[in-house]
């Protein structure tokens, strides 16, 4: 094993078989390493068991409604942003099972799952899916409830985030303080370099975790030059990014206008069919089912993700509270960026910009905010009637 | 007041001691923790997710007396598939039990302050455990009255018991219903007109609210009218839940998941959003 000197907060250079080398090690140390893949065209998180795996030489072009992976001029292991995929499928996945029942003489017995949770390493964690991942820390983590099943498997993921060389078609991170760099939350941080015949990845370390995997793979001290490429990497990435939100006073914008008009447009065009509950990797949402097998001996629970665009969501004895499409896509929007400052502290967007590219009708989550922003100004906004006073 | 629960996800299995019907299709369930289980502590307004085998959840307030936790008491509305294979439950028949959940009536607050307790319909029986605390520790408060109105004579809950306590000198209830055949001596009309019937001091008035939204969103307009403080108005607010644990998102009104935040809210709190249309 070479010898460290790296320490938790340094920055260390590694080259494309140091890498290779972390991969493996993660492998020895028991993690599943999963990372992104190509699968029939599209971008998938899947397991890794080499870099050769990585998508390398594709990059991607996204806009509303829109994902195609292209292949790009250099050989570079992530050129592309996020695909309809995020990590939340590990952490929280769209099933699990919760417990197990069985009719037995004296009453009932129920059983929980004793399978142990999965330990994964992800591999290429982008900026905006981090912020993503503390913001469902907060809500499985850091509530009245814990959520046993998300801490079993997040308490032991090892986190290798990869910082964004280019933006992505409709991410919309650097207004929304997320990205493109990563600033916290890994065990290990790369700006993947690719200047003239170079290719060699900076890595930050950000854990004594990160350290010791960084201490068995070959790796040299960064001189300052490589730090500026690095750095010169990510700004290019926030420069080159055309979308914004604008968050200023954002929740006591939306509260103030529940009633504007706006919510009526976009409801003429939103199918309601939830791609974007999907698609986000904060939303949380999950419904359980029960069932039986045919004797009625054994029963089980199951978790599934759940969608709150449908009329089952809000089903409430005789109807649902949100009956219509207008209600539910308020719904969702005034959760994500307003009511989720109240419940948890934060923004439940993370600006990945996800939600646009795979809306089937290309609805922007920034052009809506736009939108009733916009008509505020203009006198449009009903605030005198039904908008919340705060 | 939340009870630390071991595992909340999991329900502990109850069998069931009784059943009593109370209207067509509303049932009293009496149920008996497993051997060995601790009583069951609750607070006045709090739920349970019960479970039936198979079937599934569904979140009910407890209806019985906080004072005696040998036994849960739930009662239970007909109305879907779950609450449907409540009901059909059997003596010695088990279900799953998960909780107490949720934030209670403010019944601590109660002593030196007239009371008023306002149910609609089954609305009574997530307030009847507050009636039970607030009588059992009587002299601790001013004026007590309890203004309850169902849809039919037939369709009032708990019947045996309301006559019981109007039987009481330091008791007001009052009983209405919608509507009514010739053989019904009571009143007929909608609760909040009856508010004008209760005897209290606004400025140290409590009220706690139960009942559908249009009856609770006039009773609070009556009793602001009459000078009772917004804040010191409390409602039981309901909403689909999956999980009790503010985890499934299903409960949220507005920043709220009325699970853990509620059911019971103070109306000051809850009030943009409760004269919001479909939040």
């Amino acid at each position: 094993m070479p010898p460290t000197f790296a320490n938790v907060g340094d920055e260390v250079v590694l080259e494309l078989q140091g890498l290779r080398q972390l991969l493996e090690v993660l492998g020895s140390r028991g993690y599943s390493v999963m990372g992104p893949t190509l699968r029939h065209g599209s971008l998938v998180y899947d397991r890794l068991s080499s870099i050769d795996a990585l998508p390398r030489g594709w990059g991607d072009e996204q806009k509303g409604g829109f994902f195609r992976l292209r292949p790009l001029p250099e050989p570079r292991l992530f050129g592309y942003g996020v695909g309809q995929q995020s990590w939340k499928q590990f952490l929280c996945p769209p099933r699990k099972s919760l417990w197990q029942a069985r009719r037995e003489e004296n009453g009932l017995q129920i059983l929980p799952p004793e399978e142990p949770a999965p330990k994964f390493a992800f591999f290429g964690v982008r900026a905006c899916d981090l912020q993503a991942i503390a913001v469902q820390d907060k809500v499985f983590l850091e509530g009245t409830y814990i959520d046993p099943h998300y801490r079993a498997r997040r308490e032991q993921a090892f986190i290798l985030a990869v910082n964004c060389a280019h933006a992505c078609g409709t991410g919309f991170c650097a207004s929304m303080g997320t990205g493109p760099k990563a600033a916290s939350g890994f065990d290990l941080a790369l700006t993947e370099i690719l200047e003239g015949e170079q290719h060699y990845f900076l890595a930050a370390v950000g854990t004594e975790r990160g350290r010791q995997v960084i201490a068995q793979v070959p790796h040299r001290k960064a001189g300052s030059a490589e730090q500026e490429a690095a750095a010169r990497t990510t700004v290019r990435a926030a420069r080159e990014m055309g979308r914004t939100l604008d968050t200023g006073d954002i929740k006591a914008l939306l509260y103030r206008n529940y009633e504007n008009p706006q919510w009526d447009r976009v409801a003429a065009r939103c199918l309601t069919c939830g791609n974007c509950t999907l698609v986000c990797p904060t939303c949380f949402c999950h419904t359980v089912e029960d069932s039986s097998d045919l004797t009625g001996e054994q029963a089980e629970r199951w978790r599934r993700w759940d969608v709150c665009y449908t009329v089952d969501y809000s089903y409430l004895h005789g109807g649902s509270v949100r009956a219509t499409p207008r209600s539910r896509y308020r719904q969702w929007l005034t959760h994500k960026l307003a009511t989720w400052i109240d419940q948890f502290g934060v923004s439940g967007c993370v600006g990945c910009g996800r939600c646009i590219t795979w809306c089937p009708v290309a609805i922007d989550i920034t052009e809506e905010v736009r939108a009733i922003r916009e008509s505020e100004r203009a006198g449009a906004g009903d605030q005198g009637s039904g908008g919340r006073s705060q | 007041m939340l009870n630390a629960i071991a595992d909340p996800m999991l329900p502990t299995p109850y069998r069931v001691l009784k059943v009593n019907r109370e209207t067509g299709d509303t049932f009293t369930l009496t149920l008996k923790p497993p051997k060995g289980a601790p009583h069951f502590a609750f607070a006045p307004g709090q739920f349970n997710m019960l479970y039936v085998f198979g079937v599934g959840e569904v979140p009910i307030s407890i209806s019985g007396d906080p004072d005696k936790p040998e036994t849960l008491v739930h009662t239970v509305r007909a109305v879907g598939a779950v609450s449907r294979a409540i009901c059909a439950l059997k003596k010695g028949e088990t279900l799953g039990v998960r909780g107490p959940f949720g934030v209670p009536w403010p019944v601590e607050k109660a002593p030196g302050w007239d009371v008023l307790v306002i149910a609609g319909g089954l609305g009574l029986a997530p307030v009847r455990p507050a009636v039970y605390h607030l009588l059992a520790r009587r002299p601790q408060y001013g004026n007590l009255e309890l203004i309850y109105g169902a849809r039919t004579p037939e369709d009032l809950v708990f019947r045996r018991e309301l006559e019981r306590w109007r039987g009481r000198f330091d008791f007001r209830v009052h009983v209405t219903v919608d509507t009514a055949k010739g053989d019904w001596r009571g009143n007929v009309g909608v609760v909040p007109n009856l508010i004008s019937r209760a005897r209290f001091d606004p400025e140290h008035t409590m009220a706690l609210i139960c009942g559908p939204g249009v009856m609770m969103r006039f009773t609070v307009q009556e009793l602001l009218n009459r000078g009772v403080q917004m804040e010191n108005i409390y409602v039981s607010m309901e909403r689909n839940m999956k999980c009790g644990l503010g985890l499934c998102g299903h409960c949220q009104l507005g920043p709220f998941f009325v699970c853990k935040d509620g059911p019971v809210f103070p109306y000051d709190r809850v009030r943009d959003w409760f004269l919001m249309r479909e939040v």
